[in-house]
């Protein structure tokens, strides 16, 4: 079974993000990039079905600028067997995205694509979606547990009221939440070893994608900041607070 | 304008978060219609005609819909889309499932989690886990919107008469299947509609701790939600989870016990009207946000709280 893996190089969580200096996007000049974590999450499920004997191969894709190859050599270290970067300048959207991983699925013919339920930068959640119904796969969102069948798979889904189990025929579309598994660090010798792995360079123009914007991006800004507020000394004097300043309780 | 809104529903009762969804779609335009999918599902179009604003309700009752698989949500939701100019639900789990998936196919790139509405075709949306907050404009002819549904007050469910439409597309892709769920079972009030939120973080320490927030949730009529760190402690279940990847809440009041305050659950409660903070770490980044903060164990502060709320 061939899983394809979508990664997406994105600020660090552990940066603080501020807008640039005319508001007009977020300020990316010398700031750490990294895999979003929820990729992180997506590559870790594919090694696992590939240690399970499930898989046989793992090709990892990102879209992005030829830096982005730093990510794709972070996925080969973690245990994917190739890479594919489709290389372009351009700051692309998830429909975008999904039409680049598209035209890849259309030649590499995957049985399962993981991918993160979203990107930490934008939080649009949407180009795992958008890409099932690109390709007319089914698709199991936030996924917590993933079990894979004779010919389909079960996807134990988050949602807001609990949990979701639901079975998809093959190939399908996955994409993980956070709880779905725990992602190992690279050792030494597989960083060295991924070095030596195949990467392959493409674009959209190869692929025949359109990436036109969509949207414009008007501005960027912090959010309204809430003041802090005041410190008490107590419980009686915080249920004091709440029912005679606040007037929140009764 | 004329507006399409998706209705969440569980084929018996209108999700309250439906409603916040058209108070965002009035700000957009005027005509207001509504499409709910689903089987068995008749007493749900009787509830949606009634709501204020809405004109028409559409109705596919069949059994492809059952569970809202996004496989055969999103033809018909696609199907319906001729003639409207913006596509529209609030962004709960069901919403954020199927909405990307009629975008695609209406060739249009959605825009998630809108928290203001500024004209027809721009909006603002939180990015970076609420760290910052874009203003987008979209180019595309049909608008395909989930919105945040804390930003939009709800409309009243009653002074409507919407007339009701029956469709009868079946779009029964037959690549996905309903197996099982596990809901949560709860007396208290859910955790996006509660006036009040209780939430327990990684210093709660165990689940059975929990019961402290239980017992005065009870008191106060209160939903009870934790934080991110608990939940992947399996102190709790992870649809209690408040933050950017959990629920979004904004209760009038807000009751920290326990939590840090990491950016990931403040993006999650920080529009809350009043928020209470009990830590006994007085250094917590969550006493930068708070209204009242208590500085005490939580363990001498519960047990306190609950024997002195009337």
């Amino acid at each position: 079974m061939k899983i394809l893996v979508a990664v997406k190089r994105v600020v660090d969580y552990n940066v603080k993000v501020r807008p640039n200096s005319d508001g007009s996007n977020v300020e990316l000049t010398n700031v750490k990039m990294s895999v979003n974590p929820f990729c992180e999450i997506a590559v870790e499920e594919a090694v696992r079905l590939k240690e399970k004997g499930i898989a046989t191969e793992i090709i990892v894709v990102t879209i992005g600028t030829g830096r982005s190859q730093e990510q794709l050599r972070s996925c080969l270290a973690l245990g994917a067997d190739r890479a594919i970067l489709v290389e372009t300048d351009q700051a692309v959207e998830p429909l975008g995205v999904a039409k680049c991983l598209k035209a890849i699925c259309d030649e590499e013919n995957p049985d399962i694509v993981l991918m993160g339920k979203q990107a930490i930068d934008g939080d649009n959640n949407q180009t795992g979606q958008m890409l099932a119904s690109l390709l007319g796969y089914a698709q199991g969102t936030f996924a917590s547990e993933v079990d894979v069948v004779q010919g389909s798979v079960a996807v134990t889904r988050e949602i807001d009221g609990g949990l979701q189990t639901l079975s998809l025929k093959l190939p399908a579309v996955i994409t993980t939440d956070l709880r779905l598994n725990e992602p190992r660090y690279a050792s030494l010798p597989n960083i060295m070893k991924a070095k030596q792995k195949p990467l392959v360079t493409t674009t959209t123009e190869a692929l025949g994608v359109d990436i036109t914007p969509r949207t414009q991006l008007l501005s960027v800004e912090p959010p309204a900041q809430r003041q802090a507020g005041i410190m008490v000394a107590d419980v009686s004097q915080l249920i004091d607070k709440l029912k005679n300043e606040a007037k929140v309780i009764s | 304008m004329s507006i399409l809104v998706v209705a969440e529903h569980n084929n018996q009762q209108l999700n309250s978060a439906t409603l916040n969804a058209i108070s965002a779609a009035t700000q957009i335009g005027d005509t207001i219609d509504m499409i709910i999918a689903g089987k068995d599902c008749q007493t749900v179009a009787e509830q949606a005609s009634n709501v204020t604003s809405v004109s028409k309700v559409f109705v596919a009752d069949n059994a492809c819909y059952d569970h809202f698989l996004a496989e055969n949500m999103a033809p018909l939701i696609a199907d319906m889309a001729t003639g409207y100019t913006h596509i529209l639900a609030t962004a709960t789990t069901t919403a954020k499932n199927i909405m990307p998936r009629v975008a695609a196919l209406l060739d249009v790139q959605a825009i998630s989690d809108i928290s203001e509405v500024i004209s027809e075709d721009t909006f603002k949306r939180p990015i970076y886990a609420g760290n910052l907050i874009a203003k987008v404009q979209s180019m595309d002819a049909v608008k395909v919107l989930t919105i945040r549904g804390t930003s939009f007050d709800a409309i009243s469910a009653q002074g409507g008469s919407a007339s009701i439409e029956a469709l009868d597309q079946v779009h029964d892709l037959a690549i996905s299947s309903f197996v099982s769920d596990q809901l949560a079972q709860s007396d208290r009030p859910e955790l996006t509609a509660a006036n009040i939120v209780i939430s327990g973080g990684r210093g709660m320490a165990s689940g059975d701790n929990f019961d402290l927030l239980y017992r005065i949730a009870d008191k106060l009529g209160a939903a009870v939600g934790a934080s991110r760190a608990a939940v992947d402690a399996e102190f709790v279940p992870n649809d209690m989870q408040v933050g950017q990847t959990g629920k979004i809440v904004a209760p009038d009041l807000y009751i920290a016990v326990g939590i840090s305050g990491a950016i990931q659950h403040l993006a999650g409660m920080k529009e809350s009207k009043v928020i209470v903070a009990i830590n006994k770490d007085e250094e917590a980044p969550i006493f930068s946000v708070a209204d009242y903060g208590l500085a005490e164990d939580l363990f001498t502060a519960l047990p306190e709280l609950e024997s002195k709320l009337s």
